[in-house]
């Protein structure tokens, strides 16, 4: 009998080594595939532009009072607006509510979004419907006859 | 065999001693559903998986043509609607059966948390079902973008944007969805893989678990019916359950082909990043109610953003219907849950008042 006890002992010291030898190497194996995969789902960064200005393709001359419209600035979106006085302003033409992209309604003379009804001020202000964050707004500078769009700061 | 049934014939014998098809055979024979006042909606599970396989039918069909970028998918469309001999049948079918397949899913979630279906010892049906609930809005969402149009644009935009509102892990959320910061040819290729071979995969395990636990506990005899002459009568599953499906099917695919014949999907115009949203822009219409809310929530309430509120809302209403069978204790002992029948009713009125209204309110105002 006690012949019988220490050869168990001794099995499931063995046991225990093998054991654990098995779950580190499927440990391992699990961590090997799920790393690049998880790694591979993750998209790399892609330089964004970095430019802070941009100059426009239209003359200041041909932007109608009370219109907007959008422009690129980099890779992203931007308005420009001619309010009724004919002074130009610019904004991110990204909604702050869910990044639809706006538009200029001549109707009330706001930065409106369609999808889901906010409504922006000619300063950029959020002033009904659900965005909460008023729009980014640009400094428009008019050189000669180019209008020149820059971020601030 | 029954003593009048015909001899089998040769290859059926063949085949029976290798497949075992009279295994097959006994279990069908052996196989009961219960028969009462509400024996009606066991069809729409049913129906829900025929609309799928015609979805795969379809799918496959589509992959022949389409090109999944974003400067060839709008054009190869376009390729299948009008150059295509009936690709636009194939594309109107495979667009109206998503739709059809979505409601007919509705009426099954529906029925099953009405009559209470979920209770022990059925969770593991329930969950699956969730599972596959989830799984086809997530094919709804995906597929919506492939067209690469207006619309599907700017739906995805928003759509990818909701779960960026969540604080910490939104932003990364959102990147690993879009494939990069904006949505871009990138989302167009990640969708699209998601759309016909992540989804159909996990599909394929789920529905398979969905179909096995159905199988191993019969369907559910609602607990209202439970008792007198109603509470034991069955019909066998085949043939008279079997065949009482395929009218259902028939019906369907009647259905299904007015609407692809008269209503052919529509494709719109191409989508470009740098235009405003189009002026009554709508999701899908299993999607509107859900647009709705975001669209009447104020900016703030209680100094919390109004998104983040009615995402966490959403959030709220999907974890109390998948834990449902064990929220509701008094069905798991027999009895008819009111609870199940207050939040199935608020949840169904909810949803068509804000999607009527989604469909009628002014776009502009």
């Amino acid at each position: 009998m006690a012949n019988d006890e220490t050869s168990l002992a001794v099995d499931h010291g063995r046991r225990n080594l093998l054991n654990w030898f098995l779950s580190t190497t499927a440990g391992a194996f699990l961590v090997s595939v799920t790393y690049p995969l998880s790694r591979y789902l993750i998209p790399p960064e892609v330089e964004e532009s970095t430019a802070s200005t941009v100059t426009l393709a239209i003359k200041p001359n041909d932007v109608k009072a009370n219109s907007g419209q959008i422009f690129r600035f980099g890779s992203q979106a931007g308005i420009l607006v001619k309010d009724s006085n004919g002074k130009l302003k610019a904004f991110s033409a990204v909604c702050t509510h869910l990044a639809c992209i706006v538009q200029y309604r001549a109707d009330v003379s706001h930065i409106w979004c369609a999808c889901h009804n906010g409504h922006f001020d000619l300063n950029g202000r959020n002033v009904a419907g659900p965005p909460p964050k008023p729009l980014e707004q640009f400094v428009v500078n008019v050189r000669a006859d180019q209008i020149v769009v820059s971020k601030r700061g | 065999m029954d003593q009048d049934s015909p001899k089998p014939g040769k290859l059926y014998l063949w085949l029976d001693e290798r497949v075992g098809l009279s295994d097959f055979a006994k279990l069908a024979k052996k196989k009961e559903v219960p028969q009462h006042r509400h024996t009606f909606w066991y069809y729409f599970g049913g129906m829900t998986l025929f609309l799928f396989a015609i979805q795969v039918g379809t799918g496959i069909l589509l992959l022949l043509y389409y090109r999944p970028s974003a400067s060839e998918a709008f054009e190869s469309i376009q390729f299948i609607m009008t150059e295509v001999e009936f690709g636009w049948l194939v594309r109107s079918v495979h667009s109206w059966s998503a739709n059809l397949m979505v409601f007919a899913m509705f009426i099954h979630l529906f029925s099953a948390l009405m009559l209470n279906a979920y209770r022990r010892p059925r969770e593991m049906t329930w969950l699956s079902g969730s599972g596959l609930l989830g799984l086809t809005l997530a094919f709804g969402f995906t597929g919506y973008l492939l067209p690469w149009n207006e619309l599907a644009y700017f739906a995805t935009r928003v759509g990818t944007e909701i779960p960026g509102v969540i604080p910490v892990i939104g932003p990364f959320l959102r990147r690993l969805l879009r494939g990069g910061n904006e949505v871009t040819g990138a989302t167009l290729t990640r969708f699209y893989g998601i759309h016909v071979a992540i989804l159909p995969a996990l599909v394929t395990v789920v529905l398979g678990l969905h179909l096995f636990m159905v199988q191993k506990h019969g369907m559910s005899r609602p607990p209202s019916v439970a008792g007198g002459d109603e509470g034991k009568r069955t019909m066998p599953f085949f043939p008279n359950f079997f065949l009482r499906d395929l009218v259902g099917w028939l019906c369907a695919l009647g259905v299904l082909a007015a609407l692809a014949a008269y209503f052919p999907a529509e494709l719109g115009k191409k989508a470009d990043p740098f235009q405003p949203a189009p002026i009554g822009i709508k999701p899908e219409w299993y999607f509107m109610a859900m647009f709705q809310t975001l669209k009447l929530l104020p900016a703030h309430i209680l100094g919390i953003e109004g998104e983040l509120l009615g995402v966490l809302g959403f959030a709220l209403i999907g974890l109390i219907l998948i834990a449902m069978p064990f929220l509701d204790r008094g069905a798991a002992w027999g009895k008819p849950s009111r609870l199940a029948a207050i939040f199935g009713a608020l949840l169904i009125s909810y949803s068509i008042i804000l999607t009527y209204l989604g469909y009628t309110m002014s776009p502009i105002k």
